[in-house]
């Protein structure tokens, strides 16, 4: 029950801080839809070892959610949440791939220790990503980048349905929770009997209400053609935005920039 | 469970992409041909409708622990499967961008898994077919039940193939199967369970609900091209799963003559037997139900065989799989094959009385 509600809370905040307004959050959603990909597609193309050229890619969301007035707690909070899965195929890694491949003092450091690192690295990287995506953008603009990139418009009206009616859902859902779990004492009305019932009204009322949309929008003009009425411009800054990212995460991709950083370095030092 | 980024490679992630975005479309062009412009809102609508009953939690008799609602079932049987692959779809972009639930690139492959194998194999091959054109309550729940057990399964199957391909993890596939699958049909029984009862219960109280996906469908005898298909994927799947559990042990036969003769297998020396043996181990493909060993890989495992180390029970080997997978293939289609030629046998004599 206070898991809805948690749920809730949480889309309802990505909710209002898609709501802002920053340089980010004005930028075309393909823009910044396409960054995000290439970003994800550069993370996951290194070879399994690969730990520190991995690390320059961090620049993207942090300074998207940076710039776009993002909280990190609320990035972080979430990708807490993400992580055991992976966590737990990743930890089979430094069981399986023992041979050392780095040493470091005198310690060595076997190569399933570091693809489980590079691992966790890549899931910070690309959940980082799409939580901040979506935190600058939001659905609905999401949903007509999306359209305007080719997908089906079938899906795209479809999405932004079940957006809009995501929060009426999942109030009634939460009430609906609320009661069961004020009649039910000692666990018992939890069961499954109880609780399919409990969505098949639910799912009963769903239908009744899609009913009453489908009538309210005939009753608008609805003749079956769907219409979506964002109008989106791609500008110069948008373009530039796109090229430069896109650039970035190639070059992190062709050359190991930290280690390059870190030569400089040393080579000042001395 | 959701694929994620991290684990997958770009060839993996932009193939399986390419797989479900021909299936979108091919989905939406589908669902835009329907004159029934009432799906527009209620697909959307029934889209939030899983999402918030996902939320629901209820526990799991006989373990106290707590499951919830998959879903993928109950949107094909009361949507069709184009426009529950279209749901799906959405209902897995909004848990990806907003609880960070599988990765954007891992999206496709996700889709994929678990809209796909539900709504096109699971709901035509097993659940259609099971329910039959006179449902009942307890066909009812029968056919929810296998078919969310296999589209699971088929889902769970997914997943490791994908990982197991992309390299990322050092997870062998044996080892990963050997987790995956268990566990999903522990997932899929729940899953079939909760599909079945919520089902029961619209049937019950609104009859008329259930027939929404039903018309385009001829009334009449099921499609013994379905029948068949359904059959081939269990045979998949039980030779697959199964065959690794096959005892290393020698089977009866073996046992006895074993007992009696001090070899397992009487060896051929002379004329005939030794030309029809030697042919044969040129022809068996797949001798001894593996894969073929080379000359040194063999006497290796022969050594090890000799030092008394039982082999570890199941015997998860590649070959054998593989073997169980086109043995159980070859075997039907020989019924096939047979069930034809009598077929035409009885025919012709038939004819002639």
């Amino acid at each position: 029950m206070s898991n809805i509600q948690g749920s809730l809370l949480d889309l309802g905040v990505m909710d209002q801080l898609a709501r802002l307004d920053s340089p980010v959050h004005r930028l075309d959603p393909r823009a910044k839809i396409v960054a995000a990909l290439a970003l994800i597609v550069a993370a996951v193309s290194f070879e399994r070892h690969q730990i520190s050229a991995l690390l320059p890619l961090l620049f993207f969301p942090v300074a998207l959610g940076a710039l776009g007035r993002i909280p990190a707690g609320v990035i972080l909070r979430k990708l807490m949440l993400a992580l055991p899965f992976v966590l737990f195929v990743g930890l089979f890694n430094p069981l399986f791939d023992r041979e050392t491949m780095l040493r470091l003092g005198g310690i060595g450091i076997s190569g399933g220790w570091l693809s489980f690192l590079s691992i966790m690295l890549r899931s910070a990287l690309t959940l980082g990503t799409a939580l901040v995506l979506l935190a600058v953008t939001g659905i609905p603009a999401i949903g007509a980048g999306l359209e305007r990139l080719g997908a089906p418009r079938v899906f795209v009206v479809q999405l932004l349905f079940l957006y809009r009616y995501l929060f009426v859902l999942g109030e009634e859902a939460l009430r609906m929770s609320r009661a069961r779990a004020q009649r039910s004492f000692d666990g018992r009305g939890t069961g499954l009997k109880a609780t399919a019932s409990l969505l098949g009204n639910l799912m009963l009322r769903t239908l009744d209400r899609a009913e009453r949309i489908y009538t309210a929008m005939k009753s608008r003009g609805f003749n079956g053609e769907v219409r979506l009425r964002r109008t989106l411009r791609f500008t110069a800054t948008d373009l530039a935005f796109t090229a430069g990212w896109s650039g970035f995460f190639v070059a992190a991709r062709l050359w190991n920039l930290p280690r390059l950083l870190g030569d400089i370095v040393a080579g000042v030092a001395r | 469970m959701h694929m994620a980024d991290a684990l997958i490679s770009p060839a993996v992630g932009g193939g399986m992409w390419a797989a479900t975005g021909a299936t979108l479309a091919y989905s939406a062009r589908k669902v835009t041909q329907e004159i029934d412009d009432r799906k527009v809102p209620l697909m959307g609508v029934l889209g939030a409708f899983i999402f918030a009953a996902q939320m629901i939690n209820f526990t799991i008799p006989g373990t106290g622990s707590s499951g919830h609602l998959g879903g993928g079932m109950i949107l094909t049987v009361l949507l069709g499967p184009y426009s529950a692959f279209l749901v799906t779809a959405s209902v897995l972009t909004v848990q990806a961008l907003f609880f960070a639930d599988g990765g954007l690139l891992a999206l496709g492959c996700n889709i994929f898994n678990l809209g796909f194998f539900p709504a096109f194999i699971a709901y035509p091959f097993i659940f259609k077919p099971l329910l039959g054109d006179k449902p009942t309550a307890g066909r009812l729940s029968l056919a929810s039940i296998v078919a969310a057990i296999v589209g699971l399964q088929l889902g769970a199957f997914g997943v490791v193939m994908e990982t197991v391909f992309s390299g990322i993890s050092e997870l062998p596939f044996s080892t990963f199967v050997l987790m995956m699958q268990p566990i999903h049909l522990g997932i899929g029984i729940v899953e079939g369970l909760v599909t079945a009862a919520v089902l029961s219960f619209v049937w019950k109280a609104r009859p008329e609900v259930m027939e929404m996906s039903a018309g385009h469908q001829p009334i009449g005898q099921v499609s013994m091209g379905k029948v068949l298909a359904g059959l081939g994927i269990a045979a998949v799947i039980t030779g697959g799963m199964l065959s690794w559990f096959a005892s290393t042990n020698p089977d009866g036969l073996e046992w006895s003559m074993f007992k009696v003769s001090g070899k397992e297998e009487l060896g051929g020396s002379t004329g005939v037997h030794h030309t029809l043996g030697a042919l044969q181990e040129k022809t068996a493909f797949l001798p001894d139900y593996g894969f073929k060993k080379s000359e040194h890989e063999g006497a290796a495992a022969e050594g090890a065989a000799k030092e008394g180390a039982a082999p570890a029970w199941p015997a998860p080997d590649a070959g054998t799989s593989v073997s169980g997978i086109v043995g159980g293939i070859l075997t039907l289609l020989v019924a096939v094959a047979i069930g034809f030629l009598l077929k035409k046998r009885e025919r012709s004599h038939g004819a002639g009385t």
